[in-house]
């Protein structure tokens, strides 16, 4: 595959860094990426992702656009309101960058279906931007028996979070978390409120790893959690061990079949 | 003595075990927060017992779940 005239120019920007290249821009166009979620994390996340040329990008979302959404779910406008956010965020990008093809998966993930999705297009690399901790539990598991890489963040108020787990390089989530809270032990963006920017901060962060994960540049948040508090405007990269303990990546697992824990998705419809 | 909790150093009177710090550095949900003491996660199991040491470099890493909604 050749850069057309046309790509040479859309990327010039990246095709000019020593980093890229056009070998570089190349191996983005052929890389497929999965974002579960197009959300405040998700939207921001596969916006940048589609500018920067990654050729296959699958979203994954059961939901529809809401005016509450509109407020930090970039990638979704007010003429979209009532929409299935996968056509919405399909249409977006469509619009955005022709290189660009979209798969939709209209569908809650769950432990039946998550290893159907990522691989059905046997994607590269996986961006959570999911909302509750089953399904981050989930995502989390699934990536860990199919050895994938993958972005965990979650935003809340003026604060944001992100880690990627690479396999066999360093901790999962569930590494650092063992196990979901039981609902409503800790609070949720609906009820707690969070300022719309933090999604593009943080989701903007887990495209990035994405971008250089394909590229094989820099290193990556394996090992580290990112938090973000906006309030201070602080940024702290913490060292995180690997657990042997670990349920799923241990030296011991005990998760062995995928979970659907039995915590009711956020509420939030009115 | 002195340790560090989240990147801030804070001054104790005596040394504390791990549940007796999250109370007095008002830790936000403390029944769910993840501690770790120099690089190293500390059983939940061991919270009263685990001592915090003078120089200990304490982090409380927190479930954060919003995203999508
Ligand atoms: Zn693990």
């Amino acid at each position: 595959m050749n850069l057309t005239n046309e790509q040479m120019q859309r990327y010039s920007r990246h095709i000019i860094l020593k980093e890229v290249g056009g070998k570089g821009q190349k191996k983005l166009l052929s890389s497929k990426v999965l974002i579960i979620g197009t959300g405040g994390l998700g939207a921001p996340a596969a916006m940048f992702l589609a500018a920067a040329g990654i050729g296959n990008i699958g979203l994954v979302d059961f939901d529809t656009v809401e005016l509450s959404n509109l407020q930090r779910q970039i990638i979704h406008f007010t003429d979209d309101v009532d929409k299935p956010k996968v056509q919405s965020g399909r249409e977006t990008i469509n619009k955005m960058n022709p290189d660009v093809n979209v798969t939709t998966y209209e569908e809650i993930i769950t432990a039946a279906n998550i290893k159907d999705i990522i691989k059905d297009k046997d994607y590269d690399f996986i961006i959570d931007g999911t909302d509750n901790f089953p399904a981050k539990f989930l995502i989390n598991d699934a990536c860990v028996m199919l050895q994938k890489p993958f972005s965990h963040a979650g935003i809340i108020r003026f604060k944001g979070q992100t880690m990627t787990y690479l396999p066999g390089k360093g901790p999962c989530y569930r590494c650092v978390f063992q196990t979901p809270p039981p609902a409503d032990a800790v609070p949720t963006c609906k009820q707690a409120g969070v300022l719309g920017v933090m999604g593009g901060i943080i989701g903007t962060i887990q495209a990035t790893e994405a971008i250089k994960y394909v590229l094989g540049i820099g290193s990556l948040l394996n090992s580290y959690l990112l938090t973000y508090d906006a309030l201070n405007m602080e940024f702290r990269k913490i060292k995180i061990p690997h657990n042997h303990k670990c349920g799923v990546c241990g030296d011991h697992p005990t998760i062995t079949e995928l979970i659907d824990y039995d915590q009711p998705q956020c509420e939030f419809k009115r | 003595m002195k340790i560090t909790v989240n990147g801030e150093k804070i001054t104790l009177e005596k040394a504390v075990t791990v549940e007796e710090l999250l109370v007095v550095t008002h830790a936000e949900t403390p029944e769910y927060v993840t501690v770790q003491i120099n690089d190293e996660f500390v059983d939940r199991s061991d919270f009263t017992d685990k001592l915090v040491n003078d120089g200990d470099t304490v982090e409380y890493l927190y479930f954060m779940g919003g995203g999508s909604l």
